[in-house]
This record gives structure tokens, C-alpha cells and sequence, in this order.
């Protein structure tokens, strides 16, 4: 039921045609940050304003919208922010991937491939990947302008002379179209093979920092490296202890004191739909009754 | 006349520009592929697929220039009404609407600044009918390619050498809508 | 058997309704009305007013109720309900120099036209606590009639007259507006003003402070500062005419800033300006001297790289809201991150001890 206190989808209608105006020089332009003038919203800057803003200027009553945060649909974050749209905008939600149209995310993307018609927005904290290099915007805008990207290949090297390895886990910056180089947002580089060729569109909104960008589908991401070490997406090296899946992000959860500890699949749609069909992990067990 | 000019927009605002963005969206994203848009009810000789455009896209901050007949008294009452964009020369124009022959020469446009690319133009060209046929589109949005039947080749060619400055272009034709970013590469016929 | 955690959405409601109860404290102490706030707190609701950008004193007074005190999270609760307004109009600009003034001071001159009036201060109170305050009651009227209304001349006027401080000439460019569009650097005097009087308190208080001390010294004398009520007015391009919608309590401060003059210029006093929504001095006195130091390149001066002459320094972290948003929310679960992390230290270590091993 939409609250009728407010607009659909929360925002005001000159306040969405500017968001969608910026989304669509966004997908014109892959990878690279349109500034938009991001509105207050109703959670802090931090709580996924940014991908607030583009979820509610895409969104359409016959939507049915999934929110994750880490993964996971019942964070309270994603809770809130599901809640949020439920009432703002009517719209149906789910926790199931493949049923969803409209997906926000922090931090994951989904095991299950997108798909057409499905929409993946990003919820974006710091969206200028030289920005830890170099603080200043004039600077990292000329830098965009100029495709001087050399200050992130010597900090990449410098992690491989000093590690032997690029010490980049998460937020680990890709090149667009052999263009601009952008940040996927906080997704460990597990999930970052999935970027590149979806058929999904991906929208990535940053509030505090007034920022959009945006890959259309099929669009080539990649993940920078160099020839002598090339890109590569890790994960623990487990199988989920409750689905058995070999081949999902993993979490690891502390379960005693004793240094004991367990492996579970940070998407938990994907690690239900893998035990309903019957697969069993190490620490399996019938799911208690759900209580009252 | 004052009446046709109060005619012919949203008559449910929020879900109606929600439903056409959605397909404007689509349109942009996946280039070359037509899709159906519903709402709005310009003056003639404007589409309707243009009016809902303008409607979803356009306000009181987006200059927009009107090229051609779509030019005329009864247009610009409506966007007055409905929409309040300034009306501007091309080269001012956030937003322009005409036939292509019309909105030529296109260099006039804004086609962004190398620190700023989004600061560019959008065309909204009128065509009298969309077909798949035509220069086949590759890029950002296409798995192999897809066909358009565009007005010409040569001029789309030239925006994507510019990359990533250029003019972005949203064919319209009756409700139907067809989209082509500047990072489409068009092939040359 | 674990059992992932679930009931997420119970529990933020059942921490809402926790938070519900604290807010109300004691039920047997009596219940703060938000005209009290108000009338009793009103150097709050005039901060809140000022950093939420929104001058509703009444608004304001229920953004603290709510929000228990907190002024940050008042101003948080100020700026999303902003948010919701449309705009019907933009004022003309107000015109400070026919303020019916409560209170104004320089420091420049010992007497001028118009007189000193200190108005409500804390200025020369000696901070003892009143311990009469503890019981409730009316304090004694304040003597004095009100004073006749008779125009109130800008200090920076008289010094204009004779070209002793720089020109500001009236413009009737449209400044840009930092609610509605991108901040884009470098800004403008306008939109860094703007930035500045919607700036968390402390953070502009501290930056001025700062050049004080030499982290970019602009010998700033206080030529005015002036609080009270200006009307607002809009125009009405039906009637032609400018009607007047309401009054606006404000805060200026002119600063008069010393200046020795360069190739081009004569030696003159230079300007900072500050104005704030309701009586904010400390904040519109740090605004001024915050303004001006950000002022080196129009005048000619060096960077001397203190932080209050850097306007994107000064600019991307002067809002509060911003700030507390995104410093808070590293309490937000980063599981899957920390996750990255974790793996990449042990296959580091395990890769560093190989090797240690390998060498004995």
C-alpha cells in the first residue's frame, strides 16, 4: 500500500526527471560519473541514498524489486530500504533473484546471471576510483578528461613489488569499454567477472558525492591488471557449509570460541534455492520451525 | 486554441513518466531496439512518442530547442504549459525536436565538454516510421548488432568519433521510440 | 545447527519503539511542548534552522524534540522534509542595511550613525551558573522603551565612501544554488557563501579559528555585526511589484580585513561576509573570516596551503549531514568486504611464511 503522503516513489517529479536525465548521459557514456544534484533523502548519506535515488527514479509500479545488502535480503538495511519503496512507491518485493526486475545491492552481486529486463542498481560510497591517490576532484577529472590513468597502474605495481600480489580485494577498479576506468563499488572482486557483459542493465548511484554512472548491457568491463599478473577472482577456499556450493562468495561466520568457524554463502537466495533443491552442505541440518 | 495547449499531457504524472522513462531507458540502453511509449497527445505535427519524451525528460531547467514545423504556435503554447523548458537556439539547447532534415546542420549542437561529456545535447528526431532495417549498430548495449533505418550514417559516424563527447539521439515515429547514444558505432553504407 | 540471523525487520522495529521511549524519558516529569523548545531553546532551533536550511522555528522545534537534543540529527530531520517542498518563488535579495536591528556592534569604529546596540548577548554575563534557573519563574522585565527606528548605515559603506576597502558591486547574476545542482569546483563567492552558512557550526568555527593562528591570517576586524528582523520579499510579475511575504530573523557579519595592496590594486581593506538564519553570531563571525581566507586568488594573495584556504578542503567537508552520514555508516555490516580482506592477509601470510621457511 503507498503512503499518499507522499509522491510516488518518494521523490518529486522534477527531482526524478533530473536523476533519469543524468542516468541516461550515463549509459551514453559508460563508466563515466555524471554529477547530479542528489536530494536529502529520509536515511543518512552512507545508507545507499545514492542508489535510493536511482532506484526511485527507475521504478515502476509493476516492479517487483529486490533489496541485498552484503548479499543477504534480511540485513536491516535492506530491510529498511525494501520497506521504504513497499510503502513510497506500492511497489511488490521479493528475495528471490530470478523474480525480481529491479535490484538494489550493496556490496554483492547475485550468483544467479542477470538477465534482460532486470535493472542491478549499485549503492555507491566513494565512486572516484583515484580518489584514495589523489583528493583532489579537479585533479581526478582532469585525469579522467586526459585518460592519465598511470597513478593506479604504479599503485597496482607497487602492491605487487611490496606483496607479490595486488592487494586490492574489494572495490577493485575495471576499465570501460577500454575507456574510463571506474569504480564497481564495494563488491569483492569475486563479483567483478560479472560486470562485464551482463545482460542486465547496471546503474550506480553515489548521494553523498552526487554521483551516477552506468554500464549498459553487454558492455566490456575490465579488471585492470598486467600480463605477468593477471586479474583474478577469489573467494575462502570452501564450499558452503549448508548448500555445498563450490563456486558462491562465501562469508565466515565464528561459531564458538574454540577458533571454530564455518563457511556460508554470502547470497542467501542462492544458498535457499540450492537447499530446497536437496543440496546438503558439511553442517546441514532440517531448519527448525519457524517460530511464532 | 488555449484549450489544445492545456490538452494532451500526463494525466497521472508519477506513474505515467515512470512507465516512459522506463522504455526511454530500455531504448538508450539497448540501442536500435523499438519500443512502445503511451501518454501524451502533442499538437500535430509532433508524435506522440516525442510529447512523452519531452514530458518525462524535460522541465523548467532544460533549454529545448524546437526545429521545423515542430516549431509552431500550437507547440510551443504546450511546452509552455505542460513542460516550461526555455526555448533556445541549437546551440543552447539541452533538448532539441525535429525532423532531421530540420535540425541539420548538426554541429550546432553541444556535444560536451571533455571534463564534462554529459553537457551535450539529447535529439529527439522525428521519423515517419522505425524499422529494424537499415546500418547495423554495435557497441555498449548490443550483444552482436542490431539495424535502425537512421536518416543517415555519416553524421553518427562523425558523433562517435568524438567520443566521449557527442550528441545523444532518441528516435521517435507514432508511440514508437528507438535509442542511439553516441557510443553506438553505426555502420558505414 | 547455525542458523543465519534472520527477523531483521522486528528488531528495527522493536529498536524503534525502544528509541520512542527514551525520547519521552520519565512519563512523571512533564512533557516538553514544542513551543517551549521553541521560545526556550532558541539558539538551537536557530542553528537547526541555519544548517538544515529551512527557516521554520516551529519546524525546527519539533526536529529537536525528536530527534532528543541531538542538533545534527534535528538538522538531518530538517533537510529531508526540505527535500519534499516545492518551490513556488525565489525572494528578491534581502536588504540587510534596512534590518530593524536588536543588536549591532563594530569593533572598528567607537561610535557611527546609528549607534552600538548590544541587544540579548552573553557577552559581558559572567558564566556562573544560575542556580535561580533551577526554580521557574519570570526574570524581571528588561527596562528600557524600544528604540526608535532610524536608519542603520553598513560600517563598510562609510569606508567604501572614500575607497578605503574594496568595491562590492551589486550584481543581478543569479547565484547558483547548491540544493538543486552539482557542487562544481572551482565555485563562485555565491555558492561557497551558501556552502559556509549551511556548514556544521563546529567545523567553520574551527576552520576560522585556524587562521587566527596563522593557517591563513587575514587580520580581520570585526566592522559589523548586526542581528534582527529583514523582510522578504517576492515579485509578482502579474502585479508588477515585489510583495512582501514575511520577516526573516538574520545575522550579518562584515568583516574588515587588512590588505597591502598589489600591482594592480591600491592599498585597501579587503571584505568577509557572513550571514546566518536567526541570531548566530559565533557562526556568522567564523563565516566571514572563513570567506575571506577562501578569498586569496580573487586577491591576489599566495596559497599558503592552510586548510581554510582550500575551498575543495573547505567545501566537500564543511556539511555536517554529509559528514555524520558517512562516518556512521562504517557501522553498517562490511562482512563481504572484510571477508576480501581476510582471505588476502592469509594467503599473504601464508605465502611470507612459506618463504621465511624456505630460507631456513
Amino acid at each position: 500500500m503507498t503512503d499518499e503522503a507522499y509522491n510516488f516513489a518518494y521523490l518529486d517529479e522534477q527531482t526524478k526527471a533530473m536523476i533519469r536525465r543524468a542516468i541516461l548521459k550515463g549509459i551514453a557514456v559508460p563508466g563515466y560519473q555524471v554529477p547530479f544534484a542528489s536530494r536529502e533523502m529520509p536515511m543518512p548519506y552512507g545508507w545507499g541514498t545514492g542508489g535510493v535515488q536511482v532506484t526511485a527514479a527507475c521504478l515502476v509500479p509493476e516492479d517487483r524489486l529486490k533489496v541485498i545488502d552484503q548479499g543477504a535480503d534480511d540485513t536491516t538495511n535492506a530491510v529498511s530500504i525494501r520497506k521504504f519503496f513497499a510503502r513510497t512507491a506500492g511497489v511488490a518485493t521479493t528475495e528471490r533473484t530470478v523474480e525480481a526486475t529491479m535490484i538494489q545491492t550493496r556490496h554483492r552481486i547475485p550468483e544467479v546471471p542477470m538477465k534482460a529486463g532486470q535493472i542491478l542498481v549499485f549503492q555507491v560510497p566513494i565512486p572516484e576510483p583515484l580518489r584514495f591517490l589523489e583528493p583532489r576532484e579537479a585533479e581526478t577529472r582532469k585525469m579522467h578528461e586526459l585518460e592519465e590513468y598511470g597513478l593506479m597502474h604504479v599503485k597496482l605495481y607497487e602492491d605487487i613489488a611490496r606483496h607479490g600480489q595486488i592487494a586490492t580485494s574489494y572495490a577493485y577498479p575495471v576499465k570501460v569499454e577500454g575507456r574510463y576506468v571506474m569504480d564497481p563499488s564495494p563488491i569483492p572482486k569475486f563479483d567483478n567477472p560479472k560486470l562485464s557483459c551482463s545482460p542486465a542493465i547496471q546503474l550506480f548511484g553515489a548521494g553523498r558525492e552526487q554521483r551516477i554512472y552506468a554500464l549498459p548491457p553487454w558492455t566490456k568491463v575490465e579488471s585492470l591488471d598486467f600480463d605477468d599478473h593477471p586479474f583474478k577472482a577469489t573467494k575462502a577456499a570452501h564450499d558452503c557449509d549448508l548448500c555445498a556450493a563450490g563456486d558462491s562468495y562465501l562469508d565466515e561466520v565464528i561459531i564458538d570460541d574454540q577458533g571454530g568457524r564455518m563457511f556460508v554463502c554470502s547470497d542467501t537466495d542462492f544458498c535457499a534455492g540450492r537447499r530446497a533443491k536437496g543440496h546438503k552442505g558439511r553442517l546441514w541440518a532440517p531448519e527448525p520451525e519457524a517460530a511464532e | 486554441m488555449i484549450a489544445d495547449a492545456l490538452a494532451g499531457g500526463f494525466t497521472e504524472a508519477p506513474v505515467q513518466s515512470a512507465r516512459a522513462f522506463r522504455e526511454v531507458l530500455e531504448a538508450m540502453a539497448r540501442p536500435g531496439t523499438i519500443r512502445r511509449v503511451v501518454g501524451a497527445l502533442p499538437p500535430a505535427p509532433v508524435s506522440v512518442a516525442a510529447g512523452v519524451v519531452l514530458l518525462t525528460l524535460c522541465d523548467g531547467t532544460t533549454p529545448l530547442y524546437l526545429a521545423g514545423a515542430a516549431d509552431c504556435a500550437a507547440m510551443r503554447d504546450w511546452v509552455a504549459f505542460h513542460i516550461g523548458a526555455p526555448l533556445v537556439t541549437a546551440e543552447y539547447a539541452a533538448f532539441a525536436l525535429g525532423r532531421w532534415e530540420d535540425l541539420n546542420p548538426i554541429t550546432r549542437f553541444r556535444v560536451g565538454q571533455p571534463d564534462y561529456p554529459d553537457r551535450s545535447a539529447t535529439l529527439i528526431v522525428e521519423q515517419d516510421k522505425l524499422t529494424n532495417q537499415g546500418p547495423a549498430l554495435t557497441g555498449p548495449g548490443i550483444e552482436t548488432a542490431n539495424w535502425l533505418n537512421l536518416p543517415e550514417t555519416a553524421a553518427f559516424r562523425a558523433n562517435r568519433a568524438l567520443f566521449p563527447l557527442g550528441f545523444d539521439t532518441i528516435f521517435t515515429a507514432g508511440d514508437q521510440i528507438a535509442g542511439l547514444p553516441r557510443s553506438t558505432r553505426v555502420e558505414a553504407i | 545447527m547455525y542458523v543465519a540471523v534472520k527477523g531483521g525487520e522486528r528488531a528495527i522495529d522493536n529498536a524503534h519503539a525502544w528509541l520512542a521511549e527514551e525520547r519521552r524519558g520519565d512519563p512523571s516529569v512533564p512533557e516538553l511542548s514544542v513551543a517551549q523548545i521553541r521560545e526556550q531553546m532558541a539558539l538551537a532551533v536557530n542553528r537547526v534552522m541555519a544548517e538544515g536550511s529551512l527557516y521554520d522555528p516551529d519546524l525546527a522545534a519539533l526536529a529537536i524534540k525528536q530527534a532528543r537534543g541531538d542538533l545534527i540529527e534535528a538538522v538531518f530531520l530538517i533537510r529531508a522534509y526540505r527535500t519534499t517542498l516545492p518551490r513556488f518563488a525565489a525572494s528578491s535579495a534581502v536588504e540587510t542595511a534596512a534590518m530593524a536591528v536588536d543588536r549591532r556592534i563594530s569593533a572598528t569604529f567607537k561610535d557611527l550613525p546609528g549607534g552600538q546596540v548590544l541587544g540579548p548577548t552573553f557577552d559581558y554575563t559572567h558564566r556562573l551558573l544560575d542556580f535561580a534557573l533551577l526554580a521557574e519563574g519570570l526574570p524581571a522585565p528588561a527596562p528600557g522603551t524600544p528604540a526608535k527606528p532610524q536608519p542603520v548605515p553598513h560600517v563598510t559603506g562609510f569606508l567604501n565612501r572614500d575607497g578605503l576597502i574594496e568595491d562590492a558591486p551589486h550584481s543581478e547574476a543569479v547565484p547558483p544554488d547548491l540544493t538543486r545542482e552539482p557542487m562544481e569546483l572551482p565555485a563562485d563567492r555565491a555558492l561557497r557563501l551558501q556552502a559556509i552558512t549551511r556548514g556544521d557550526e563546529g567545523f567553520i568555527l574551527s576552520l576560522a579559528y585556524s587562521t587566527q593562528r596563522g593557517y591563513g591570517r587575514t587580520h580581520a576586524f570585526v566592522g559589523e555585526l548586526r542581528i534582527g528582523q529583514v523582510a522578504v520579499e517576492v515579485d509578482i510579475p502579474e502585479l508588477g511589484f515585489a510583495v512582501e511575504i514575511g520577516e526573516v530573523e538574520l545575522t550579518e557579519c562584515e568583516t574588515v580585513n587588512q590588505f597591502k595592496g598589489s600591482r594592480t590594486e591600491p592599498p585597501q581593506f579587503t571584505r568577509g561576509y557572513g550571514l546566518v538564519f536567526g541570531q548566530s553570531e559565533r557562526k556568522a563571525i567564523a563565516m566571514s573570516l572563513v570567506d575571506r581566507a577562501l578569498r586569496w586568488k580573487e586577491l591576489g594573495e599566495d596559497f599558503t596551503g592552510a586548510p581554510a584556504q582550500d575551498e575543495e578542503f573547505v567545501l566537500m567537508h564543511a556539511d555536517n549531514i554529509q559528514a555524520t552520514g558517512f562516518l556512521e555508516h562504517i557501522k553498517l555490516p562490511h562482512y563481504v568486504d572484510f571477508q576480501a580482506e581476510l582471505e588476502l592477509v592469509r594467503k599473504l601470510r601464508a605465502e611470507a611464511l612459506a618463504l621465511q621457511e624456505a630460507a631456513e
